[in-house]
């Protein structure tokens, strides 16, 4: 039953207590019931401190997707969650980091296309670049395969973060 | 003001003031105790009279605790794992969450099976862990264990609790975590210096938590689709589970009117035995993988299934692709993620089975469905014809005594007595489902979803303990039984009457079953070489022992067991190699199922096989 239908890739927000052991809780159900993690991302979102949000990018069938969905619903900590990929339009995105070494035509090939993907050198020495981008997953892969003949010594990102569109929140 | 003192006014204004104008003004005042004390007095207040456990170093000053105050019994267990299946019993029997002690590292590993026996029954438990001192929490202490890390996939819940002041907050919180929506089992772990620390203590009874909130009364719209599709249907029928049980007597009663008012067939999981009387014309028995030969034929030709606190779990669909074909399915569920697991769904009503089972009473009634509905006569015809089968028919014996006869006469001589009746895992297992036909909910101990050996007889404890005057019986196996054998001490020690039939066939008899079904009867490693004599060992404990092999004595053997005013052991030498049935092949569907003297066939492909 779980095969049937097509896979797609869901972004999920949770949001959950802030509290010890959480994130634990969300990644346990995930590996322990076989469901996959694409990305990851978890950070306090309130002033307080007292709820964080996850933003999970997974793959499933509608129906494994539905069973994330309540699966994570009757974690205690865990106050709402939204599969956004579902229900419409939102916003997602990635940040980058990315080092790049050379010297020369390397050099100014790897600026110029930083600057097409508006691309930000936040470190720099003689002979390398870290690049700060934003973007859709998609648009980070593109520039990190650029990178890849340009000097590419090692990437760091973030995974998504996502909100849907409009005026309403979660 | 001490702990006594504080009963003793709480006891005099109450005299005074009536209950509820007490319990305001004893909100405003607080007491300081240390953390030990404020355990015991929450779960006083809480209404736990007994608690199931083991001492050790992490958990002593619990242990002190208990020592000082006479409000809370504890029975002391032989091994931790016990103590988490006597609470279970004593939950599944009462209604009430178990609440265990134990101590930390090993006690709490100890305990795991339980929780994990009790999250996949979702059975209410709270279990206290001991843990060692914050500060060396990490260092790898003395009987240091991450018990919040390894509990954490096998509780509802569970917490690590780091300051005394919190310690009444958590246990209550974790009742109310447990109890409510799908029980299941919630582990508080307390650090020992957080049990010596003192902390102001004050008796609150609101409880409510901020974020969990399950969802009770169902949507009323999708109620009302459900009963429409039940009362347009030709061959319905009801699929009720543990959440029956889970529910409250309540609704078991409920389900017998809406039976009754519909018409419709009854069949139950094993979970769900007890939810509906057995001896009813509507019910047809056990469904599933060892279920009557007319409930899964039944289920797998319904036009409309009503799912009721069940979660069509791989025993009971046999494959999934060929589980009930043809049918419309309405699922009753207070769990969303118990919906659209394994078998797609049509009509799916979130809450609970009593306060859904109302509106679909109240709905057919007022609707005048009894009116309109299509005749159930041509079903019920069909379902005579399948039960003319007589699926759990055996060829009987006058030399050695076969399994199903030695539990038909157990039934028909407990008929008479209130009993509750626990098992161990395996053939007996599914022989006391198949035979002994319970009418009353909490009257079945047994463990369904991890399929636990050495449940029963700490179950049957657990039950004893909450009933004293019931007749407690664990059907074992002799294998299963060795599992927590050292348990007849406990049973000793309080002597509990608690009666253990045990079905000896010298085989850990259902995978001996299996390897001689698929795997060409090689009996690996399946034999119960080098038993103990059990009179013997019943009688090192000081517990009557008594042996039966001879057919003609078999009534005799269980009526002095019943009548014994005490706990016995009854070594029942049964049919060595005889074969549960029926049985739903591995990787087969409802309908192609084996009885009795059919010729087996090996499992098709290497994907049968590997369906356990």
């Amino acid at each position: 039953m779980k095969e049937i239908g097509p896979i797609a890739r869901h972004t999920i927000s949770v949001v959950v207590d802030n509290e010890t052991g959480v994130l634990a809780r969300v990644i346990g159900l995930f590996s322990g019931r076989g469901y996959n993690i694409e990305s990851l991302t978890v950070a306090a979102v309130d002033q307080r401190d007292t709820t964080s949000r996850i933003t999970v990018v997974t793959t499933g069938t509608p129906m494994v997707i539905e069973q994330i969905k309540a699966q994570l619903d009757r974690l205690v900590p865990i106050h709402r969650v939204a599969d956004l990929t579902k229900e419409g339009s939102f916003i997602s995105r990635d940040l980058a980091l990315v080092k790049v070494m050379g010297t020369g035509q390397q050099r100014v090939e790897a600026l110029r296309i930083a600057d097409a993907f508006r691309a930000r050198a936040v470190d720099s020495t003689a002979d390398s670049f870290i690049f700060e981008l934003t973007g859709s997953a998609d648009k980070l892969n593109a520039f990190v395969e650029l990178m890849a003949g340009l000097g590419l010594v090692e990437v760091a990102r973030t995974g998504a973060a996502a909100l849907r569109r409009g005026a309403q929140g979660l | 003001m001490t702990v006594k003192a504080l009963n003793m006014a709480v006891g005099a204004k109450e005299r005074d003031a009536g209950i509820s104008a007490t319990k305001t003004e004893v909100a405003d005042t607080e007491v300081v105790m240390c953390g030990a004390q404020i355990i015991l007095e929450t779960l006083a207040d809480l209404g736990v009279d007994v608690i199931f456990g083991y001492p050790g170093g992490a958990v002593l000053p619990i242990y002190d605790e208990i020592f000082k105050q006479d409000k809370i019994r504890h029975i002391l267990v032989r091994h931790e794992q016990a103590a988490t299946h006597a609470a279970e019993g004593y939950a599944r029997a009462t209604g009430k969450p178990g609440v265990v002690l134990v101590t930390s590292g090993p006690g709490a590993t100890n305990a795991v099976t339980g929780l994990t026996d009790a999250m996949l029954d979702s059975i209410p438990m709270i279990c206290i862990t001991g843990q060692v001192a914050r500060h060396l929490i990490g260092n790898d202490a003395f009987q240091e264990a991450d018990t919040v890390g390894i509990t954490r996939p096998c509780t509802k819940h569970n917490y690590l609790v780091k300051e005394t002041a919190a310690v009444a907050e958590v246990i209550r919180e974790a009742f109310y975590i447990a109890t409510n929506g799908r029980p299941g089992p919630v582990v508080i772990d307390m650090p020992k210096d957080v049990q010596i620390e003192k902390a102001p203590y004050r008796i609150k009874k609101h409880v409510s938590h901020p974020t969990y909130r399950p969802q009770v009364d169902g949507d009323e719209a999708v109620i009302r689709k459900a009963v429409e599709a039940m009362a347009n249907s030709a061959r319905p029928i009801i699929y009720a589970g543990g959440g029956i049980i889970n529910s409250g007597p309540e609704a078991s009663h409920l389900l017998k009117e809406f039976a009754k008012l519909t018409g419709m067939p009854v069949t139950n999981t094993l979970m769900g035995l007890g939810s509906y009387p057995a001896s009813d014309p509507q019910f047809l028995g056990m469904l599933g993988m060892h279920g009557t030969w007319e409930a899964n034929h039944a289920m797998h030709d319904c036009d409309v299934m009503l799912a009721i606190g069940a979660r069509f779990d791989d025993r009971v669909t046999g494959r999934i692709n060929a589980f009930s074909p043809g049918s419309t399915k309405i699922q009753v569920d207070i769990d969303l993620s118990s919906v659209n697991k394994n078998v797609r769904v049509d009509i799916p009503v979130i809450g609970d089975a009593a306060s859904v089972l109302r509106r679909f009473i109240d709905i057919w009634k007022s609707e005048g469905y009894g009116t309109k509905q299509p005749s159930l006569e041509a079903w019920w015809g069909q379902i005579a014809n399948w039960r003319d089968k007589k699926c759990l028919g055996y060829v009987d014996s006058d030399d050695v005594i076969m399994p199903q006869k030695a539990l038909e006469r157990l039934h028909a001589l407990v008929q008479s007595r209130e009993t509750i009746i626990s098992t161990e895992v395996g053939q007996h297992q599914m022989w006391a489902a198949q035979f002994l036909g319970f009418e009353k909910p909490n009257r079945w101990l047994t463990s369904g979803g991890l399929g636990t050996m050495g449940y029963g007889l700490p179950a049957a404890i657990g039950a004893q303990i909450a009933f004293p005057d019931r007749l407690c019986i664990d059907v074992a196996g002799e294998a299963s039984i060795q599992m927590n054998i050292q348990e007849l001490g406990t049973i000793a020690q309080y002597n509990l009457p608690v009666k253990v039939f045990i079905m000896n066939n010298e085989f850990m008899g259902m995978v001996r079953q299996w390897q001689d079904l698929s795997y060409d009867g090689r009996r690996s490693e399946t034999y119960s070489s080098s038993l103990p004599d059990f009179v013997a060992l019943a009688g090192a404990y000081g517990i009557k022992g008594m042996i039966v092999s001879d057919p003609a004595q078999l009534d005799a053997t269980i009526q002095e067991m019943i009548d014994h005013d005490g706990p016995v052991v009854v070594d029942c030498r049964i049919a060595k190699l005889e074969n549960c049935f029926p049985m739903v092949p591995a990787g087969a569907a409802h309908n192609e199922m084996m009885l009795s003297g059919d010729v087996v066939n090996k499992p098709k492909d290497d994907e049968a096989l590997a369906v356990v």
